[in-house]
């Protein structure tokens, strides 16, 4: 059966062992997280969880049952056939040497990154956007002496409910 | 009131109606020990931590009430787990307090030790760390609801040494938590489809499950089965939710079912499925599984549905509020039966019923296994809560005792959990002192919690063993004889205790029956007595537990012992 990306906004009770659950529950079942972001909402009780998986649509539906089997899951909302605005946010550490230096000021002019912090033998660039745009940038970085990175999961937002 | 935690914990059991606990004291819960010794609370003290569970799993069956048990910390917590497994398979509503080292010591691999959140997450409904004194009783309250609420289940608690020591106001008005339940809404379009599928049928069946038992719907699923004479099967899990002494009854299907519930499957056009899970043991090849029917599957958890096998028309509420709401359903329809095409699909039944009985080669010099189960039935006509151990013991008890009630087989099913039997008995006795409760078991399973002879002795808890010997771990035998060509690994059980010694050490009545006829004069000795009895019946070694459908087969292909495999 065809495999597919689901994005799941998951609304849930911000309790210590919640995370471990959700993981639990797909992981014990031989799922797989692609991607994950939480955090709190307006409500400190409550936190979202993004999450990213790929599966078939019978795998999808058992892993959306079996998020709501959870006592401390709230709701389940699948975001990837109704509209919604995805980002994810890249910080890249990039190695400054007498030879780079120039062209990297250009490439981060050109590409209109932000600069979050240089100095005088490293810089780190932020780049927000959704999962296409960010692999887009970071192959334009990969030649110019890449460090470290780091990279969120994907937040989704629903235009309307 | 200013309480201490571990009064509290009393004070919400109280309130709970919790008449019983089963338990073993250690380290991390000698307070709640002490505070359980000033109350009048009821405690049995098992012998082995999953024995407490298994207990209060049987009490839990039997009574359809939450069962509850005490362990300590560590080894204490780590020992409850297979009990905590066990109940979770089969949904069966437990708390399981569990003591735990102090909040200040957590993560530092303190002496008894263990994150048993951490090792019960996948094996439990939900569980809770208790991190202070303030939300102690919220939290118990919302353990026992959450157990018995829905698709119940295990629920364990985890209560820190400090936590319980330390006090706070307690206000049992003020106690609140959080509501999960959703209540089933009559689902007019889902029934009025269940009317069109009655009336298109030819060859209905109903298949019902643990959750019939555990959702309180025999009397609605016998009902719906006699007023329109529907055939029933069910799973192992589902007995006693049908009468099974009622001519519509054919019996357990799948592995070790009857031929003529996997044929009637196999040829029903209509199947109403009620709380069952289609597990891998009842279906056989997924493909050939009630090929021609449509399939309505009711049950509360949407997580079964589509889950092993894909169905038509599923219903998700609890069994018997469906099952009533599709009675006026199908009453305010004035739906009838065609009483000539019925009558023909039963008389279809009965001839497979008539070809491959359910049935055994009697002998007069060796005691059959089945032959002792039979006699049990005929002597006791029915009137006892029988438990078993695993393996071919329970097999041939889910085939030769026909259960009439509901919670009156109890089991282990899904987790299949030798040493079940014998504290599940112990448990169910505690809940029904004036019922005859019976553990049919086999030798490899009672050596595994066979220590709780001590808890029923010490506390006369006067439930009877039918120990069906054969020297084998026999149902991984049967697997080697037809699999493996008799090559016997590590199954031969021969080196063994004297049974009736052993049971006389304990401070148990033994006997003993070596010929058939020494069964009967046996069992009804046995059961006689008004004590912990177990009766060592020395049975064929080599007995195979038929019907046998072959593992990754179809439920028709079934092997039928002496008889020829028939398709």
């Amino acid at each position: 059966m065809e495999k597919k990306t689901h994005i799941f906004s998951i609304l849930v009770h911000n309790k210590p062992d919640v995370l471990a659950r959700i993981a639990g529950a797909l992981g014990g079942k031989g799922y797989n997280i692609d991607s994950l972001c939480v955090n709190t909402t307006t409500q400190n009780d409550i936190s979202k969880i993004v999450m990213t998986t790929a599966g078939s649509s019978a795998i999808i539906n058992r892993i959306i049952n079996q998020l709501q089997r959870l006592v401390d899951v709230i709701s389940v909302d699948d975001l990837t056939n109704v509209e919604s605005v995805h980002r994810e946010m890249l910080m890249v550490r990039l190695n400054l040497t007498p030879q780079n230096t120039e062209a990297i000021k250009k490439a981060i002019e050109m590409n209109k990154w932000k600069v979050l912090l240089s100095g005088d033998t490293y810089t780190i660039v932020e780049i927000t956007g959704d999962k296409t745009q960010i692999d887009f940038s970071l192959a334009r970085l990969e030649p110019l002496g890449i460090v470290d990175i780091t990279r969120t999961g994907l937040i989704a937002l629903k235009l309307e409910d | 009131m200013h309480l201490k935690g571990t009064e509290i914990l009393l004070k919400v059991l109280e309130e709970e109606k919790v008449d019983i606990l089963f338990g073993y004291p250690g380290g991390a819960v000698l307070d709640i020990y002490d505070q359980i010794f000033k109350s009048n609370l009821k405690h049995i003290l098992v012998r082995h931590e999953q024995g407490a569970v298994h207990a209060a799993d049987g009490y839990a069956r039997a009574t359809g009430r939450v069962g509850v048990c005490l362990v300590t910390s560590g080894p204490g917590a780590t020992n409850a787990v297979t009990g905590i497994a066990t109940a979770n398979m089969d949904s069966i509503p437990l708390v399981v307090f569990t003591g735990q080292v102090p909040t200040g010591l957590i993560g530092n691999d303190a002496f008894q030790e263990c994150d048993i959140t951490g090792i019960t997450r996948p094996c439990t409904k939900h569980n809770f760390l208790v991190r202070n004194v303030e939300e102690l009783a919220s939290t118990i309250k919302e353990a026992f609801h959450i157990a018995r609420s829905g698709r119940p289940g295990p629920v364990l608690v985890d209560l820190p040494k400090n936590v319980m020591a330390a006090s706070t106001d307690y206000d049992p008005e003020k106690v609140t938590f959080r509501n999960y339940e959703t209540p089933y809404k009559p689902a007019p379009k889902k029934m009025a489809h269940v009317l069109d599928l009655l009336h298109r049928a030819k060859r209905p069946l109903i298949m019902t499950g643990g959750g019939v038992i555990l959702g309180h719907a025999a009397a609605e699923l016998t009902h719906l089965a006699r007023k329109y004479e529907i055939p029933v099967t069910g799973t192992l899990m589902g007995l006693g939710s049908f009468p099974g002494s009622d001519p519509l009854w054919l019996g357990m299907l799948g592995m070790h079912g009857t031929y003529y519930a996997n044929m009637a499957i196999s040829h029903c056009d209509l199947m109403l499925a009620v709380g069952v899970r289609f597990d891998d043991r009842v279906t056989g090849t997924i493909e050939t599984f009630a090929p021609d029917a449509k399939i309505v599957h009711i049950d509360i958890d949407p997580s079964s549905i589509n889950k092993n096998v894909t169905v038509d028309l599923p219903i998700i509420g609890d069994a018997q509020s469906v099952l009533k709401d599709l009675l006026r359903f199908l009453e305010e329809h004035h739906y009838e039966q065609e009483a000539e095409s019925r009558q023909v699909w039963i008389a279809e039944i009965e001839q497979w019923r008539k070809k491959v009985p359910l049935t055994y080669c009697q002998n007069s010099e060796v005691i059959k296994p089945q032959f002792v189960i039979e006699t049990l039935y005929r002597i006791t006509q029915g009137d006892a809560l029988i438990t078993t151990e695993v393996g071919q013991n329970q097999m041939w008890t889910a085939q030769f005792f026909h259960f009439n009630q509901p919670n009156s087989f109890i089991s282990s099913g899904g987790l299949g959990t030798m040493g079940f039997g014998l504290p599940a008995a112990l448990g169910v006795k505690c809940a029904f002192p004036d019922r005859l409760v019976v553990d049919i078991a086999g030798d490899g399973s009672i050596q595994m919690n066979i220590q709780e002879l001590a808890t029923a002795a010490q506390y006369n808890l006067a439930a009877k063993v039918v120990l069906l010997n054969n020297g084998y771990l026999g149902m991984v035998r049967q697997w080697q004889e037809l699999f493996y060509e008799k090559r016997y690994s590590h199954t031969d059980m021969t080196y063994a205790p004297d049974f009736v010694k052993l049971a006389e050490a304990f401070g148990v009545v033994g006997l003993r029956a070596t010929k058939p006829d020494e069964v009967e004069r046996t069992l009804r000795e046995g059961l006689s007595i008004d004590r912990p009895v177990l009766m060592d019946f020395r049975v064929s070694r080599e007995e195979c537990v038929y019907p046998m459908v072959h593992p990754g087969e179809s439920i028709t292909q079934m092997a039928l012992g002496t008889r020829e495999m028939i398709n």
